[in-house]
């Protein structure tokens, strides 16, 4: 038997570590939601035909919602910190041992890459902004006219999405001391969570503005309102079969990918096998089985299997339950990787 | 190169906290904060238990997590003795390194940056004692350097089985505890 008792009582840290709150998982699922939109932009806006008029979802509403979505995920970071005044120390120094120093870094390429993609085709997108700002259009002019800038941007939004991807969940994975995290598979994980995010929120965007649909007063007065500020064109929806096949891939690679977490766990050391077991069976395995693995993987997987089958037609049901998986992952992943720790094996 | 190190005699300690007193007085740590503590193990099983009291802090590690994922390099390892240390003018309190830590020894000062033991390093770059050292009223404290092998530390670990905390985590600590 051996029984343990500590003294110390700092804030934060005692009883048990809980030093991140709910912005760091908000800011985790909007960084891995972005990288999946900035990935999915620059990898459509290489396969675009040059001035084939499709597929704007992609390419400017895309990186729009994302830039907006950054800057929601990077005020989330901001209020986390304790030394908010200092915040400009970030890009006085580059730490290369330093997860965080490397996103804070790719951080402020996310946003010129981002626009570049967007600015690309805006003035399809959305033509009264373009009218009243007609330099959006020779931009976009500017940047169609020129293939290699096109590929250069594409690739761009390809490279740094990945990074942005995988960094999210390797900050998490190189803290050695909380076991949980201590794993390589936590960056892919993060990238393709959000990926599958990203596919899911404009496979949504799709469906609500699809004109077919019957949608809720409110949304439906919400769309034509903004649709009417922009005189924006109705989205190409044929490209929702497409998105809907992406994000199910994704869905399963991030299912796979959870089961290597888990499976390296349990095959490790003790510490190790009791973090896993936070998620398993401890307190944190009712969220996880049922908000991540079946609501947030398994349902929307099959929604979107019969959507593609044509059994069912195409909501935004899998959206908003993919969208709300991919946050449940990360607030479990944090809560429960700050919860696990060496102590168990403390002589 | 000094190596400092701290050698702790289990034997001897018997949890008076006279160090965290020392501690928060020298220091001015706010109420409610500590940067040394005291932790007691009791293993076995009765009528053949056993008790180990320690004395813990910081542990200066010479691999040190708390660093090296410090995106501003507000935690450094001091040019004196290997100390790790955290320049609170360059820390923006983002509670990276207080995950990194295995130990929990670091926590975030009421005036937002990471705070943790430093050694007393103004007190030894004067040639006194950390304050904890200085005040232990059974000498279960012992400072010094390591490279030295006439100091004091390097005599005791030589004599004494000794242990430190979580070597697994792989920091190597520099906080020893003598058995």
């Amino acid at each position: 038997m051996i029984e343990f008792t500590n003294h110390r009582h700092n804030p934060l840290v005692d009883p048990a570590v809980h030093v991140w709150g709910w912005e760091i998982p908000v800011y985790l699922f909007l960084g891995g939601l972005v990288a999946g939109l900035m990935i999915i932009a620059g990898v459509r806006l290489l396969i675009m035909r040059p001035n084939a008029r499709q597929a704007l979802v992609c390419c400017t509403i895309g990186p729009l919602a994302g830039l907006v979505l950054l800057s929601l995920g990077m005020l989330a970071l901001f209020l986390d910190l304790s030394h908010k005044f200092h915040v400009w120390r970030l890009y006085l120094a580059f730490e290369p041992t330093s997860p965080m120093s490397w996103g804070a870094w790719i951080l402020l390429f996310v946003y010129p890459a981002l626009l570049a993609n967007a600015l690309a085709h805006l003035p399809e997108a959305i033509p009264a902004l373009a009218k009243r700002v007609p330099v959006l259009v020779t931009i976009s002019d500017y940047i169609l006219s020129r293939p290699r800038l096109v590929l250069g941007t594409g690739l761009a939004n390809i490279t740094i999405g990945v990074a942005l991807g995988l960094y999210t969940g390797i900050l998490l994975g190189t803290m050695g001391a909380r076991p949980l995290w201590n794993s390589a598979v936590l960056g892919p994980l993060f990238l393709f969570s959000g990926l599958s995010t990203a596919a899911a929120l404009l496979h949504g965007i799709l469906v609500l503005t699809a004109r077919d649909d019957e949608l809720p007063e409110f949304a439906d007065f919400l769309l034509s309102m903004v649709a009417r500020w922009s005189g924006a064109r109705p989205l190409d929806t044929r490209i929702a079969p497409t998105l809907a096949q992406a994000d199910n891939s994704f869905l399963t690679i991030e299912l796979g990918l959870l089961g290597l977490l888990l499976i390296g766990h349990l095959t490790s050391t003790a510490v190790h096998q009791e973090a896993a077991g936070l998620l398993l069976n401890g307190p944190y395995a009712a969220v996880f089985w049922v908000f991540v693995i079946g609501l947030g993987i398994l349902i929307p997987l099959f929604l979107q299997h019969l959507e593609l089958l044509h059994r069912i037609r195409h909501t935004i049901a899998p959206s908003l339950l993919v969208l709300c998986g991919g946050l449940v992952l990360r607030f479990v992943l944090v809560a429960a990787g700050q919860a696990s720790h060496w102590s168990a094996a403390l002589p | 190169m000094a190596r400092y190190i701290m050698v702790i005699d289990t034997r001897r300690c018997v949890g008076c906290m006279d160090c965290v007193v020392a501690c928060k007085t020298e220091n001015n740590i706010p109420e409610g904060y500590t940067r040394d503590w005291i932790t007691e193990t009791v293993r076995g099983k009765f009528p053949t238990t056993s008790l180990e009291i320690r004395t813990e802090r910081c542990n200066h590690c010479a691999n040190p997590p708390c660093v090296s994922c410090c995106p501003t390099g507000a935690s450094h390892v001091h040019e004196r003795g290997g100390v790790v240390l955290v320049n609170k003018e360059e820390c923006i309190g983002c509670k990276a390194c207080l995950a990194a830590c295995p130990y929990d020894a670091r926590y975030i000062h009421p005036d937002g940056y990471a705070d943790k033991c430093t050694f007393c390093i103004h007190r030894v770059e004067k040639g006194q004692l950390p304050a904890c050292v200085s005040v232990c009223p059974t000498r279960c404290m012992h400072f010094g350097d390591a490279d030295d092998p006439s100091s004091e530390v390097s005599q005791l670990l030589a004599s004494r089985p000794q242990h430190t905390l979580l070597p697994e985590a792989g920091t190597k600590p520099r906080i020893y505890y003598l058995t």
